[in-house]
């Protein structure tokens, strides 16, 4: 088992291991999991249903009691030392849950006064999250959207240095989730770390400065979403031929040499193109020729399928837990 | 001091603990108000109509006497006779202190008499809405999701629902001085007006504040055992279902199991009696199926003696086995 390292990470997590028993038998949710984030990043936190992202967030915040791993907050162990670092951890976890009879205000009122934080706060988060005039409103007569800006005004209250947002964007229309990224951004950008668990991966890759993708409760893939692109998208090329000339020929020659086809209407795309030089080769041997061949840059969505195996099979039901680990690195034609 | 002070108002501020203050309080005026207007004062006035009364009803009873005697005697030889005790010995005619004027007497309040009743009355109701609002306060907070909140920012759990427990229960204590208070002046006040305070002492002065004292341990009992089942079952459902249960099965089967099994002192086992012995200081219970034979009083039936020590002893232990219980699931258990 890896171990904590002593560095200015915001958030340390290390072969961490989570185990449920039940009736039925025991679920292990949590592999031995691993994730780093550090200082001022965004950071997108993914994975399929059932992956175990909730229970890591859940383990870190002490609510839930781990079997095992080490776990660090702004450089503190928890949940040892975690009511020294809770004023500066601002966290929602999984759906916004209030008591509906109170009033927004009465809601941030109670919390800021049981945490200790000024009530100037309780005006200052209503109005960033624009809740500002539905404040004296009943929670249950709120959106899901709406609580789910009140669930972020309740964890921006304390200005935390880091921010778990667990689907922060449930619930709201097309302007909240922009006016939710745009907060995020500017939150990033007084240096306050974000950590973010979404299923909207176009958001995750427009707003986030590393990723951790989790499945089966370990780290299947982390790091920049650049650098995690840019491993899954030497393997995949688009493919276009001469004018004129009938790709089905060129379609069964290269699957009888193992590439993974998949024809659109002019072009094709080979998934495995571990070396590009040998399409333009083998058909070239065969006096077809190329007009076009380009790599196809990977999207943060694609890249989820892949490493998750959660990418839906025509005349599959893929059921909550079930997952395939990430391929082996490499492909055909290397 | 943060934490506790918003614990107070989020349960000050919760809409049912408003209503179910105001409904206590509607039914306690109720009480009050009924009890002014069913009782009198006695004066020289209504002591005289009662004498008054009971002489009438001796006279209509000795004329009815005086007939149903002649009426014996002349049936007598007759197959009539046989309606009548033979040659109607053993008719004997009433006299004037068989007819108590105290009988035919309005009503009234005799505070040393009757307040100890009015203080059983609200320890019960205090203890019921100690019991309902403090498994809603924390019940709802799990349902609800407030409870995971709230651990959120304050990630110690034993201090969070210790304090949730101390707010719940430093707010009745007082709710219930406040009210014991205006109860017990409101009650003077009857008994001023519509009955008598003369009989009392500072003796009865004392056992009065004493037993308002064991009514308020009564309801921070209740109140405790609410929110700790509730707290358990992170639902207020669990401690109002468990309470339903336990009247069903303990109230009702297990009383009528022990009755049919000829179980000696059956209603020891039930909840009732305690909280009475709690309350009246004592209450004895007799085994009519028993003969303790004694020369001098005859048989009389078996008794057993339960004492407020023995009763609190028992609300300790509920008390100590349930809050113990809801703070030890809290320390462990994964909340999800």
């Amino acid at each position: 088992m890896s171990r904590v390292s002593p560095v200015t990470a915001v958030l340390e997590i290390a072969g961490l291991q989570k185990t449920y028993r039940s009736r039925k038998g025991m679920r292990r949710a949590l592999d031995g999991f691993d994730m780093t984030v550090e200082a001022g990043q965004v950071h997108g936190f993914l994975g399929p249903n059932g992956s175990g992202k909730t229970t890591t967030l859940r383990t870190l915040l002490g609510l839930i009691k781990p079997n095992g791993g080490q776990m660090a907050i702004l450089g503190r162990a928890v949940p040892e030392h975690l009511p020294e670092v809770a004023g500066q951890v601002g966290a929602i976890v999984e759906s916004p849950q209030f008591f509906g009879n109170f009033t927004a205000r009465d809601t941030l009122a109670l919390l800021a006064e049981a945490g200790g934080v000024r009530r100037e706060r309780v005006d200052a988060v209503l109005e960033l999250v624009g809740l500002r005039d539905r404040d004296k409103d009943r929670v249950k007569t709120y959106s899901l959207g709406m609580k789910q800006r009140l669930a972020v005004a309740s964890a921006l209250l304390k200005e935390p240095k880091l921010l778990i947002l667990d689907e922060p964007a449930n619930g709201l229309d097309p302007g909240g989730i922009r006016e939710m990224r745009t907060l995020v951004r500017n939150l990033a950008e007084t240096g306050m770390t974000v950590v973010l668990s979404s299923h909207i991966l176009g958001e995750i890759q427009l707003i986030c400065d590393s990723v951790t993708i989790i499945s089966a409760g370990r780290r299947v893939a982390a790091g920049s979403v650049a650098d995690v692109l840019a491993s899954h998208t030497s393997s995949t090329v688009k493919v276009r031929l001469e004018p004129g000339i009938d790709p089905r020929r060129a379609v069964d020659l290269l699957r009888a040499n193992g590439a993974q086809v998949t024809v659109d209407h002019d072009h094709f795309i080979i998934g495995n193109a571990g070396n590009p030089a040998q399409i333009t080769r083998i058909l070239a041997e065969r006096e077809i020729y190329v007009s076009e061949l380009t790599p196809v840059s990977a999207d943060l969505e694609s890249v989820f399928l892949e490493l998750t195996g959660t990418a839906p099979v025509e005349g599959q039901n893929r059921q909550v837990d079930q997952t395939a680990m990430a391929p082996a690195s490499g492909g055909w034609g290397q | 001091m943060s934490l506790y002070s918003a614990e107070t108002k989020r349960l000050t501020k919760r809409r049912f603990t408003k209503l179910f203050l105001l409904g206590v309080t509607l039914i306690l005026a109720a009480v009050a108000v009924g009890m002014f207007f069913t009782n009198q004062k006695l004066g020289p006035e209504q002591i005289a109509s009662a004498q008054a009364e009971a002489q009438q009803e001796y006279q209509r009873s000795f004329d009815q006497f005086g007939r149903d005697l002649a009426n014996c005697q002349a049936a007598q030889g007759k197959p009539r006779a046989a309606d009548w005790p033979p040659k109607c010995a053993g008719m004997t005619a009433p006299t004037p202190d068989q007819f108590e004027a105290a009988w035919f007497m309005p009503p009234t309040f005799d505070f040393r008499e009757k307040f100890p009743d009015m203080v059983t009355t609200l320890g019960a109701l205090l203890a019921l809405v100690a019991f309902i609002v403090g498994a809603s306060f924390v019940g709802a907070e799990w349902s609800s999701g407030g409870m995971m909140n709230l651990l959120l920012w304050r990630p110690q759990r034993l201090r969070v629902l210790g304090t949730k427990l101390a707010a719940l229960l430093v707010f009745f204590t007082a709710v219930t001085v406040v009210i014991s208070a205006v109860w017990t002046a409101a009650f003077y006040g009857i008994a001023e007006a519509r009955g008598s305070t003369e009989s009392l002492t500072s003796g009865a002065w004392q056992s009065i504040a004493l037993m308002e004292l064991r009514g308020l341990a009564l309801v921070v009992v209740a109140g405790a055992v609410g929110f700790g089942l509730a707290s358990l079952g992170r639902h207020t459902a669990m401690a109002l279902g468990l309470t339903i249960g336990v009247v069903i099965v303990f109230q009702f089967g297990l009383g009528t199991v022990l009755n049919m099994a000829g179980v000696k002192f059956a209603e020891a086992y039930l909840i009732p009696i305690w909280l009475i012995a709690w309350m009246n200081k004592e209450v004895k219970v007799e085994d009519f199926n028993s003969c303790d034979f004694s020369s001098s009083a005859g048989c009389r039936p078996d008794s057993l003696l339960l004492t407020w020590p023995m009763a609190g002893g028992l609300l300790a232990g509920v008390f100590v086995v349930v809050v113990v219980a809801s703070m030890w699931a809290m320390r462990s258990r994964d909340i999800t």
